[in-house]
């Protein structure tokens, strides 16, 4: 690949502002590079006639000095969860393969705003359900990443699969993720990028297909901390046609970026939750987790050691309540008014045979775990009782905040593994979330920097969890993380 | 009122409570900005929210709210200030999203009271257990296609306030008297249209029986989607036979939906039991509670108008009218308006009558409503005011007020046209009566005599020879002054 590879937003509006580069051509040489990595299966659908029309248009508006932000020509990848008007969104199912929306998901509307263009439409778990990318219906999505002398294809972890090999790939310089439970820290973990999940309302739900309304929210994910900054607080802002939506004014996070960017953590007070400390956890994780703690410590922040004591009841409840939702928000699938209809005999045929047809096994097995944890006689005992621990949770975090500004953990228990692994055992998947989803239930901003290379020379990330709508915090921390660890490493180096 | 069903073993009780679906009176649908006029072509009143597209959220539109909770004050009942849209999932085909949004364990009204108006001026009150929104679904139409089902979704997502009454009713017209009062106090609130015909106000019935005397409930059955009065009232004496023949039988009544035809007087199961819905209710994620203020509840109170009970307080405190009559004329908005217009400044028992008795009779003839009377609620004031300065007698009042309905003039100018005006001057009366006497002498004897009935015919000879112009109080006072005095 050439010399535009890794691109960050930051440097392309840099280069965008000076006319050394147009957006066209930037638009061009990653369309070239999609084309020519096109094994990574990143994308399920490309919209290259899109993006050129779209850097066109950024280059006529630079041209009249006309520029809508740091976003504006920049290329990237959108999840293939946002619906976006006139460009095919399946959701990674085949019951939506042919669903064209004429309508624009509020975040995918706002970046078009932006300026930004829209390459294509990224490969995901089906319905955002997976932490490896391998339920798409589309075919997984290869991690650009390789273990050190070895031949074997790595997943890149999910439900954001292709929006993190497409940046870590270097065929988009940032991406567009949903996160549920972890769906955009773990993947990008798994590939050394930024990876960050707003407050729980930051970003519109609007247009976005849902998986687990109380939970799902956007976020972006870049090669850097600044980048997932610009293009953050182009994704955020209330939106009246989102009931859940934050009616607050999106913070200055660029700024709080450049308060950390030097190395600069003084004053910041750093939790270190016991409960994240796992049997069998691998000791790259472990010893990354207390560089982290070091490099904190060293650039004056100050460590305290707490406790998240419900920790430990978080995977169970995210896999009752996530489930539990989705079964409901996926009924809309029917094949009455759009997407799959595989016809039958009675209407109650119809539904069973577009339904099985159409949706994967991983989809499949949550309708039914949520269906069976909402029906009569069990509802009190799992989804009353996993709504009570949630609360439990996030009262967890409330009073751990009321002593720390930012908790530090690793963000997956394990780096990338291997196309094949944990497949078969459905639970062992679910574990990939286990540092993840307290967060996500908790509704609180998180955020993974990648901090190291394992022993195999694989991305390892770890995650800064701050308090509710404490972005500025986050973004503080995480810039003087991403400094101290001074990640360079990409994909591809070692091989 | 008592209603009893004669069984082979003894007495049986009827025991009933309505769930009355009413149409919020609102240009959009509950929680998507799309119209709810009535009569659009198909899918024309349909938005990406109402046909739940990938992604669609659903908005709580807040005239909806203010409605619901408008109808809570007029059924005097509690407004809950914390309220909950749940999920209430099954698939069918005219239910887009999987699941219909509705509220369940924690409804927006809560507890409340409907005063029945019955016959003989009595009235009961029955219990409101609750007041809750949902969602319409939309029409499946079997009749188009002979092999598909085709889908309407104008009236998906339209909102519903689900009205439920405590089992407190015991007779077929109770359930009449409920409905009907329920029905006005929409209208008198503007919250629902209360057309059963239209389908804007539909009507589920919960029936059962019990011996005379037990105080246990027995099982009840659900008639559904009953959409006129009589039909609920017919449907409650079926519904109620059928259960006392079974239980009398030896059957066991099982707790079931049923339909009811009107055309063959039955009722019959809707659904078999292996379709028995789970409908896995849970809080809708995409929506918040529902939270009012004290001041957004008392601001709404503030513009209530007066209600039908109030009403006819009212009329029979300030007015002196009869409860019977106060509670006819208070049934609906449109007949109490009329009624308070006309008998501005007048005698108001008097216009009550003439409303109650001579009009409703012609309206009645007519076919139409009150709001297409021929007669203005000013004109029929004014013929009242006639009688009552003597410018006409009641008699003739009859002969204006059929004037007035065949040709809508005002009763003074019928009067001034058709020279009806009440004969005052006693000069020209005593003349009348002088010659009535002396035209009949014998008649005259026989009161002199002492037969002082006989006194009645003389005022009928008087006033026919006056062509009922004599004012019949001058007449009777001369003819006894003259033949008794």
């Amino acid at each position: 690949m050439s010399t535009q590879k890794h691109w960050t937003i930051a440097a392309a509006a840099d280069a965008l502002a000076k006319g050394e580069v147009s957006s066209r051509e930037l638009t061009d040489q990653h369309i070239k590079a999609i084309e020519d990595n096109r094994i990574l299966n990143a994308f399920i659908t490309e919209s290259f006639d899109v993006a050129r029309e779209r850097a066109d248009a950024s280059d006529a508006r630079r041209a009249k000095g006309d520029v809508a932000g740091p976003m504006d020509g920049v290329p990237i990848a959108m999840k293939d969860l946002f619906c976006t008007e006139g460009v095919r969104t399946t959701a990674a199912s085949h019951i939506l393969e042919n669903f064209v929306p004429r309508y624009e998901s509020t975040v995918s509307g706002k970046l078009r705003d932006a300026g930004s263009v829209m390459l294509g439409k990224a490969n995901l778990d089906e319905f955002a359900m997976g932490s490896a990318n391998i339920t798409s219906y589309f075919g997984s999505v290869k991690n650009p990443w390789t273990p050190k002398g070895a031949n074997a294809d790595l997943v890149p972890g999910g439900s954001s699969g292709g929006s993190v090999a497409a940046v870590s790939g270097g065929v988009a310089i940032a991406a567009t993720g949903t996160d549920t439970g972890g769906s955009i820290r773990q993947p990008a973990s798994f590939t050394g990028l930024v990876g960050m999940k707003p407050t729980y309302g930051r970003c519109s739900r609007w247009g976005v297909v849902a998986f687990a309304s109380s939970l799902d929210q956007a976020g972006p994910i870049a090669h850097t901390v600044e980048d997932a900054a610009i293009m953050f607080e182009a994704m955020a802002g209330y939106d009246p046609k989102d009931s859940t939506s934050l009616d607050m004014p999106v913070p200055d996070c660029r700024a709080a970026v450049a308060a950390g960017a030097g190395g600069d953590a003084k004053g910041l007070r750093v939790g270190i939750p016991k409960e994240y400390t796992l049997d069998g956890m691998p000791a790259d994780i472990q010893k990354l987790w207390d560089q982290g703690v070091t490099w904190l410590k060293d650039m004056g922040a100050e460590i305290k050691d707490v406790s998240l004591p419900h920790t430990k009841y978080a995977l169970p409840t995210y896999y009752i309540v996530a489930p539990a939702e989705a079964s409901s928000n996926l009924a809309r699938y029917d094949g009455v008014r759009y997407g799959l209809r595989v016809p039958g005999g009675s209407l109650d045929e119809m539904y069973e045979l577009t339904r099985a047809e159409g949706f994967g096994d991983e989809v499949q097995r949550r309708i039914m775990i949520g269906t069976y944890v909402l029906s009569a006689g069990y509802y009190d005992a799992y989804y009353v009782k996993a709504q009570q621990v949630r609360t439990l949770i996030a009262n967890d975090f409330k009073s751990v905040f009321n002593d720390v500004d930012v908790v530090l953990t690793p963000t997956a228990p394990s780096a990338a593994f291997a196309k094949g692994e944990k497949m078969d055992d459905p639970i062992a998947m679910y574990l990939n979330d286990v540092f993840t989803v307290p967060a996500s239930l908790a509704g609180l901003p998180a955020m993974s920097v990648p901090g190291g290379l394992d022993a195999n020379g694989l991305p390892l990330g770890l995650q800064l969890i701050s308090g509710v709508c404490q972005e500025e915090t986050l973004f503080r921390a995480a810039a003087a993380l991403e400094h101290a660890a001074g990640f360079t490493a990409k994909a591809g180096d070692a091989s | 009122m008592s209603y009893l069903i004669e069984g082979r073993t003894g007495q049986w009780e009827v025991v009933v409570g309505l769930e009355v679906h009413a149409q919020v009176i609102s240009n959009a649908k509950l929680f998507s900005g799309a119209s709810t006029e009535f009569g659009k072509g198909p899918n024309e009143n349909v938005s990406l929210v109402d046909a739940a597209m990938p992604g669609m959220l659903p908005v709580i539109n807040e005239m909806a709210i203010e409605q619901a909770v408008r109808t809570g004050l007029g059924l005097r009942a509690v407004i809950n200030r914390h309220s909950v849209f749940e999920r209430k999932n099954y698939f069918y085909a005219d239910l887009p999203q999987g699941y219909q949004i509705s509220q369940f364990l924690h409804p927006i009204v809560g507890e409340g009271i409907v005063t029945l108006d019955l016959d003989g001026g009595e009235s009961r009150d029955i219990g409101i257990e609750r007041l809750h929104l949902e969602q319409d679904a939309g029409k499946s139409i079997h009749d188009r296609d002979p092999r598909r089902t085709m889908i309407d979704l104008n009236r998906s997502g339209v909102a519903l306030m689900e009205i439920v009454s405590k089992p407190d009713i015991r007779t077929p017209e109770e359930a009449g008297a409920y409905l009907r009062k329920l029905r006005a106090i929409v209208r008198y609130l503007g919250t629902c249209d209360g057309n059963m015909e239209e389908g804007s106000m539909r009507a589920d019935v919960n029936v059962s029986v019990r011996p005379l005397g037990e105080t246990e409930l027995r099982t009840r059955v659900e008639v559904k989607n009953v959409n006129s009065i009589r039909f609920v009232m017919q449907a409650i004496e079926i519904e109620a036979e059928r259960q006392v023949e079974a239980w009398e039988d030896g059957e066991e009544i099982i707790q079931e939906t049923r339909l009811f035809d009107p055309n063959r007087g039955e009722t019959r199961p809707m659904r078999s039991k292996e379709f028995a819905h789970d409908y896995r209710y849970f809080p809708d994620p995409d929506l918040l509670p529902v939270r009012l203020e004290e001041d957004y509840i008392a601001a709404i109170k503030k513009t209530l108008p007066e209600l039908p009970d109030d009403k006819k307080a009212r009329l029979i405190k300030d007015l002196g009218l009869s409860p019977y009559d106060a509670s006819v004329l208070v049934a609906d908005r449109e007949t109490a308006a009329y009624f308070e217009t006309a008998a501005k400044g007048r005698d108001a028992k008097q216009v009550a009558n003439w409303l109650t008795t001579n009009l409703f009779g012609a309206l009645n003839k007519r076919g139409v409503g009150i709001d297409e009377s021929p007669v203005t609620a000013e004109d029929l004031g004014a013929l009242v005011g006639l009688i009552e300065d003597g410018t006409i007698s009641s008699k003739i009042a009859k002969d204006v007020f059929e004037d007035m309905l065949e040709t809508g003039k005002a009763p003074g100018a019928i009067v001034e046209e058709k020279g009806l005006k009440q004969i005052t001057d006693s000069g020209a009366i005593e003349a009348i009566v002088d010659q009535v006497i002396a035209d009949n002498p014998g008649q005259a004897d026989e009161v002199r005599g002492g037969n002082e009935k006989a006194i009645g015919w003389f005022v009928g000879q008087v006033m026919k020879a006056s062509q009922g112009k004599a004012n019949p109080g001058q007449v009777n006072q001369l003819l006894k002054a003259k033949l008794l005095g």
